[in-house]
């Protein structure tokens, strides 16, 4: 009886150390200088951090596979900087669109001493890692976090190469009182960070410009039903409904919105605005708006011949930061090719006074962090595809059509 | 008050799809002393089987109609679920029919989980659209909308509870089930096989779970991994705000809860003045299920499929 059970005991703790040592991440540390005939290589380990599993991994995998894509060219490429060729390697790590996550891989990355992050996606994840990147040194550009509490935070790492939601929600909402000319307009919201800021600024703007707001209803972003709140919204009478939240709720939203009978046009922003949207909600999606803080994918400078590069790597269409993942990292190898180092202390500076010809247009910083002059881009849900009916602000357009 | 009839109507289908589930945990309880924790990702399971079905029926371009395709998906889902559920029962609980009680429901979680991950491995982590097989048409009624889909739903609903009885109160085998739920040792005595009953009712709950599972995706037109995990604790708190036990509790409690979570999400903004919003929707069943326990624990209709000595 002693000896089984001593023995078990010894078996379970060998089974652990044997678990614990085989899952070891294969960390990067700077390696030896590989040599190849002369040249000297310096590895350089870019993470990226989004959801890619949960109800939002089409967009966490999209962002991913935009950065490898970047990674891929970059080390074809072989850039040199300080005399050595840049060797790209990825760290990609999940925080599955929750903020109490997001620290938690932050701290991870930040461990690994890895060169900068592209990352988080969702504006509730961004925020709360981004003090740990403040606090490790380390670079961050977000592809997508809008709200605009990421940047005001004063952290010097903190970036972004989208407009944030004060000019996106203020653009909407005179989008809906203006422009759809909305007497009664409904607000729902997730109730995350994105969400509720992103709503809150379109409710202030469009009551500003005169639409009354006849009523303001709250989900979660894990919820499935919203009969509830749609049956009581549609006694209200609105014309528009604004939602603040990601596609994997508008898609049902929509659905559910057609069976009550409810005709009121769909807003929503840049988190609906993927191409999932479409797979989400089938044909109740015709005719939703959702406006998005960057250009459409053709009017981007090299916005086709990137969504066929990354088709013919994928296997799929970009979804929707894909081009703005690839960008950020890109910016992070003009900012170290300018350093001439790839440490993180000494590009950052070079970082805040980047001007740099992306994929998706000019890319420059302003005091805080946020990209200057971003445009943002209304679309339409079209015959199965998103059809971009307004551009407002941006860089002096070359060649713009309305 | 002219959203009350919407809310209502809303209320009702998805009391009705909680009902059906409730009752897979009551029968299960009432014969084996269980509370299958588990029972939820059958429901899921049989979403997401059928949903595989009609995909790749309507993709595969055999222009079947419609009502083929989903009854296909059906016709897969419900065996499918039959043999997990078996499999369940055999695998997990049968080893741990004399133990104290806090084994198999230790158990039951365990099983759950391993459920989820392995339907995550199966089906991966996203959420799957469910196909717009049949066009859903809105009729006007009173002022709200309804649609044929509801009404499918719980007509449908309906129409199995009434079968589950018929089979529990005039056939030999709900006899046999009746009399392992009094006392299975006697039952035993009496020449029953108390195995073969264990599992028509593990089997009987599946069935209905995969309906359940078909209705829900079909209803919210979307499934995805994790779906069964809310849908199976309202299920079981439905269940024991009727009487656990108790199938007509289970059906009521369902229908019930539905009801109490519609109106609750509708009219918490007005009630609170906004301080509460209808995120909290969830809350509901939670609330219900405290109240319950605290206030009357035998649930409303109390007694169980038959009295305990």
């Amino acid at each position: 009886m002693n000896c089984s059970r001593f023995c078990l005991a010894a078996t379970a703790v060998l089974l652990f150390l044997g678990i614990g040592g085989c899952s070891e991440d294969k960390k990067s540390q700077p390696a030896p200088k590989a040599g190849s005939a002369e040249m000297k290589t310096v590895d350089v380990t870019i993470g990226v951090v989004a959801p890619l599993t949960g109800p939002q991994s089409h967009i966490g995998k999209d962002l991913e596979n935009a950065v490898r894509l970047a990674a891929e060219d970059a080390n074809a490429a072989k850039i040199s900087v300080g005399g050595s060729v840049l060797k790209f390697q990825i760290m990609a790590e999940d925080d599955q669109a929750d903020p109490k996550m997001a620290p938690v891989v932050a701290q991870k990355l930040a461990d690994a001493r890895v060169n900068a992050v592209v990352g988080h996606f969702n504006s509730g994840t961004t925020i709360p890692a981004s003090k740990i990147y403040s606090d490790a040194g380390i670079p961050q550009i977000s592809p997508s976090a809008t709200n605009p509490k990421y940047t005001e935070q004063g952290f010097r790492t903190a970036f972004r190469v989208v407009a944030n939601d004060n000019q996106q929600g203020k653009v909407v909402g005179e989008y809906i009182a203006k422009d759809l000319k909305s007497k009664a307009l409904a607000i729902i919201d997730d109730r995350t960070a994105y969400g509720q800021g992103v709503a809150d600024v379109v409710q202030k703007s469009a009551t500003a410009a005169g639409t009354k707001v006849v009523a303001r209803e709250y989900t979660t972003d894990k919820s499935t039903d919203f009969k509830a709140i749609l049956t009581k919204i549609k006694s209200r009478k609105p014309d528009v409904i604004f939602f603040g939240g990601i596609d994997t709720q508008a898609g049902p939203m929509l659905k559910q919105m057609k069976s009550l009978g409810i005709s009121a046009q769909y807003v929503g922003a840049d988190g609906i605005q993927s191409t999932e949207l479409f797979k989400l909600g089938g044909d109740a999606v015709e005719g939703t708006l959702a406006s998005f803080p960057g250009l459409p994918l053709d009017r981007m400078p090299q916005g086709k011949s990137f969504g066929e590069r990354y088709r013919t790597k994928w296997n799929q269409d970009v979804v929707l930061y894909a081009p703005q993942g690839y960008d950020a990292f890109n910016v992070f190898i003009e900012a170290m090719k300018k350093a001439g180092s790839t440490e993180p202390a000494k590009f950052l500076p070079e970082l805040a006074r980047i001007d740099y010809g992306g994929i998706t247009g000019p890319i420059r910083f302003d005091e805080k962090g946020d990209i200057k002059d971003g445009p943002i881009t209304m679309f339409k849900a079209v015959g199965g595809k998103w059809v971009p009916v307004a551009t407002i602000g941006g860089p002096a357009p070359a060649a713009e059509k309305k | 008050m002219d959203i009350l009839l919407q809310q209502l109507i809303n209320g009702i289908t998805l009391g009705s799809i909680y009902a059906l589930v409730a009752l897979g945990y009551t029968m299960v309880y009432g014969i084996v002393g269980l509370i299958n924790f588990a029972h939820g990702e059958l429901v899921m399971v049989g979403a997401l089987t059928a949903l595989s079905v009609i995909q790749a029926l309507m993709t595969s371009g055999l222009g079947l109609p419609p009502a083929v395709i989903v009854l296909a998906g059906l016709l897969v889902a419900v065996p499918v679920c039959m043999l997990l559920a078996y499999a369940m029962e055999r695998i997990a609980y049968r080893p741990l029919r004399g133990a104290p009680r806090l084994a198999p429901l230790i158990t039951a979680i365990g099983v759950s989980i391993v459920l989820q991950n392995l339907a995550m491995l199966v089906w991966g982590r996203s959420y799957f659209s469910f196909p717009g097989v049949v066009n859903v048409t809105t009729y006007s009624v009173g002022g709200a909308a309804v649609t044929d889909q509801q009404i499918v739903i719980v007509l449908l609903a309906a129409a199995l509870m009434a079968g589950l009885l018929v089979v529990v109160h005039r056939t030999r085998l709900g006899l046999a089930m009746r009399a392992t739920a009094e006392n299975s040792t006697v039952a035993g005595l009496m020449g029953v096989d108390a195995n073969r009953v264990i599992v028509a009712a593990f089997l009987l709950g599946a069935a209905l779970a995969a309906i359940a599972g078909l209705m829900v995706s079909a209803y919210y037109g979307i499934a995805h991994y994790y779906m069964g995990f809310m849908l199976g604790l309202k299920a079981f708190t439905a269940a024991v705000l009727g009487g656990i036990g108790n199938l007509a509790g289970a059906m009521l409690g369902g229908l019930l809860l539905g009801v109490i979570e519609s109106l609750g999400a509708g009219y918490i903004g007005d009630l609170t003045g906004d301080v509460l919003g209808s995120n909290y929707q969830d809350v509901f069943a939670f609330f219900v299920l405290i109240l319950v326990l605290t206030i009357r624990p035998s649930g409303l209709l109390g007694e169980r499929i038959s009295e305990r000595a």
